[in-house]
């Protein structure tokens, strides 16, 4: 498809109550940079049902436009809906760029309208830039477990496509609203859902685990050496009042559930204060925290890539060093 | 019931190492194994076929050669049968041309094996490459629904219901036959193959489907010239060096030190 226009369109995901998600509107901080250095505007395209609070959010956030598409159809989201609405919007508008969150249902929807666009869709980035010699939005990502980065470009289709890993970018300080408002009346069949939600269901075996909104996570790695040492992590934990993460490595071994998991097939957190415990830091884990505030790594080995990302290190044994922490913590706050 | 489960050999990349001195991927040596996600989706094809043993389940894997080993691994454990989409125009494909080889390749499977599958399973994701990508793009290309980050998948009816990973809570979702589910990690290990299996998969017969086998194909849309995006450059990351070691002699004045820094900066 050819492009129509020089915009660079911001998919924003909005939750059950209209409001927005994060990771969209996270987004429009850097495309607003990258928007205006490819001289194009800078839009929102907010899908869902009763959207009133998302556009208001995108609208904040600097948007030239913002493109609505507003229905019943649209709650939950579905695969279906979702790509029709954003392929109807793209084939009559033509934007050159197209940056969508990488949350679980971005990386649904973005492949398969990648697919039907004929086009190039780069996955799970953690940096996006403007390549020098072409133009081209220069899309860097991790591979091979986060062992190798790679930047790419998508030069000859349009528009180029990214998915852009949730808290790599802040939202930006919110402005006076100045977006025009489009809104786009496309409806979806019922019969062209082709799945439907039966309930949602309250997992019995694994327990919420909010570790995307805590404030404080300490997090035990194959150091921990098995579920009792787990419960070191989680007596400091509960005296900072913080919440357990853990690496793959500790969830492979099972010694902790999967909702516990930080890093590339985890969750991507961000908190004030995350401490590692026994985690050497393979990149695929610290491309899930390195954006924290502040981070404190406990490890045996002084050549761990986790020091690397740390601002405060202790080469030792977290079997000594945790209770005493845990005490101190107590101490402090008490 | 059919099934086609889509599978990748991968580099075991807990394995990989980084040369500290070239500061390149030492890849000499890593282990090929069935990528991880794969072995999920394949294992939810097998516990279909518990439940009903009229279930068909063949594997297809796109890659080099010595992808059949990966293949006779996934016959040892729960495929009917195996078939390896490799040939030299396939090369440097991305995710978009991949996709579009693979639907080819179920098209000449279906022809092959005389029959329609009701599904197609693939893990969420491969390991190496992460992107996620090519579940949803086969699904696009062949017109079918698809879900992603399925935990359990059963059979109801003609259809299947999901339960589907959800960022807070699980969902069970239905979906019409034929469709593409790719799966994540569920609550169970897979499960290992029997000797007997194991024997049998030695002595299986892997056909190859090379470009001959695809005499429609859009020699456009594959290969490095076909796929739309490109690789600029890769990098090993860099890591930041503005870190403080604390060190006051023992591990406990150390923690101590510790803990009164992030009061301090009122971390805690």
């Amino acid at each position: 498809m050819e492009a129509k226009t020089k915009d660079l369109w911001v998919f924003i995901e909005t939750k059950d109550d209209g409001s927005a998600k994060n990771g969209g509107i996270e987004l429009l901080n850097p495309g607003r940079g990258l928007a205006d250095k490819q001289e194009g505007r800078l839009v929102a395209v907010v899908i869902g049902s009763n959207v009133g609070r998302a556009v208001e959010e995108a609208a904040q956030q600097d948007a030239d436009e913002i493109l609505v598409i507003d229905g019943a159809e649209y709650s939950p989201y579905t695969t279906d809906a979702y790509v029709d609405a954003m392929y109807h919007l793209i084939e009559k508008y033509g934007p050159t760029t197209l940056m969508i969150a990488a949350t679980l249902n971005g990386r649904d929807m973005g492949p398969r309208l990648a697919c039907r666009l004929k086009t190039g869709l780069t996955a799970d980035c953690t940096n996006i830039d403007i390549d020098e010699n072409t133009g081209d939005i220069a899309w860097t990502r991790p591979a091979f477990g986060g062992n190798l980065m790679a930047t790419i470009l998508c030069s000859n289709t349009r528009p180029q496509m990214g998915t852009v890993r949730p808290g790599v970018y802040k939202k930006a300080v919110a402005v006076t609203p100045h977006a025009e408002i489009k809104k786009e009346a496309f409806h979806v069949e019922p019969g062209k859902i082709r799945t439907e939600l039966i309930k949602v269901i309250k997992n019995v075996t694994e327990e919420i685990v909010n570790l995307e909104g805590a404030e404080i996570i300490v997090s035990g790695g194959r150091g921990v050496k098995g579920p009792d040492g787990f419960e070191l992590i989680k007596a400091l934990a509960d005296a900072l009042d913080g919440t357990v993460g853990a690496s793959r490595a500790a969830v492979d071994s099972g010694w902790i559930g999967h909702a516990h998991q930080v890093g590339q097939t985890g969750k991507t957190v961000a908190p004030k204060l995350y401490i590692a415990c026994g985690i050497s830091g393979a990149i695929q884990h610290r491309a899930g925290m390195s954006g924290s505030a502040c981070i404190v790594a406990i490890n045996k080995d002084p050549k761990a890539p986790i020091f690397g990302v740390a601002h405060y290190g202790i080469v030792g044994d977290l079997f000594e060093v945790l209770p005493i922490l845990t005490e101190e913590v107590e101490k402090l706050r008490a | 019931m059919n099934i086609l489960v889509c599978v990748k050999q991968v580099p075991d990349t807990t394995e990989i190492k980084i040369d500290p001195v070239k500061n390149t991927l030492i890849r000499d040596g890593v282990p090929a194994i069935v990528n991880t996600f794969d072995a999920y989706a394949l294992e939810a094809a097998a516990r279909i076929k518990d439940k009903n043993p009229n279930t068909h389940i063949v594997v297809v894997s796109m890659g080099p050669q010595n992808a059949i080993n990966a293949l006779k691994e996934c016959l040892a454990i729960a495929a009917d049968k195996a078939y390896l989409v490799s040939g030299r125009k396939f090369g440097g494909s991305d995710t978009l041309a991949t996709s579009y080889i693979l639907e080819n390749a179920m098209r000449k499977i279906e022809e092959l094996e005389g029959c329609k599958f009701d599904a197609v399973f693939c893990g969420k994701q491969a390991i190496d490459g992460d992107t996620a990508q090519v579940g949803p793009e086969l699904a696009e290309h062949l017109g079918y629904p698809q879900i992603t980050c399925a935990l359990e998948c059963e059979e109801k009816d003609g259809r299947f219901e999901v339960i589907k990973e959800g960022e807070e809570l699980n969902m069970l979702i239905g979906i019409q036959a034929p469709c593409v589910i790719t799966f994540t990690k569920p609550g169970f290990d897979p499960r290992y193959p029997s000797i007997k299996r194991k024997m049998a998969a030695n002595r299986a017969e892997v056909p190859i489907l090379d470009e001959s086998a695809f005499p429609d194909i859009d020699l456009t849309r594959i290969g490095l010239s076909g796929s739309p995006t490109a690789v600029k450059k890769t990098f090993v990351p860099q890591q930041m060096q503005d870190g403080m070691i604390i060190d006051e002699g023992t591990a406990r004045t150390s923690t101590v030190k510790l803990a009164q820094i992030l009061s301090d900066k009122k971390v805690i």
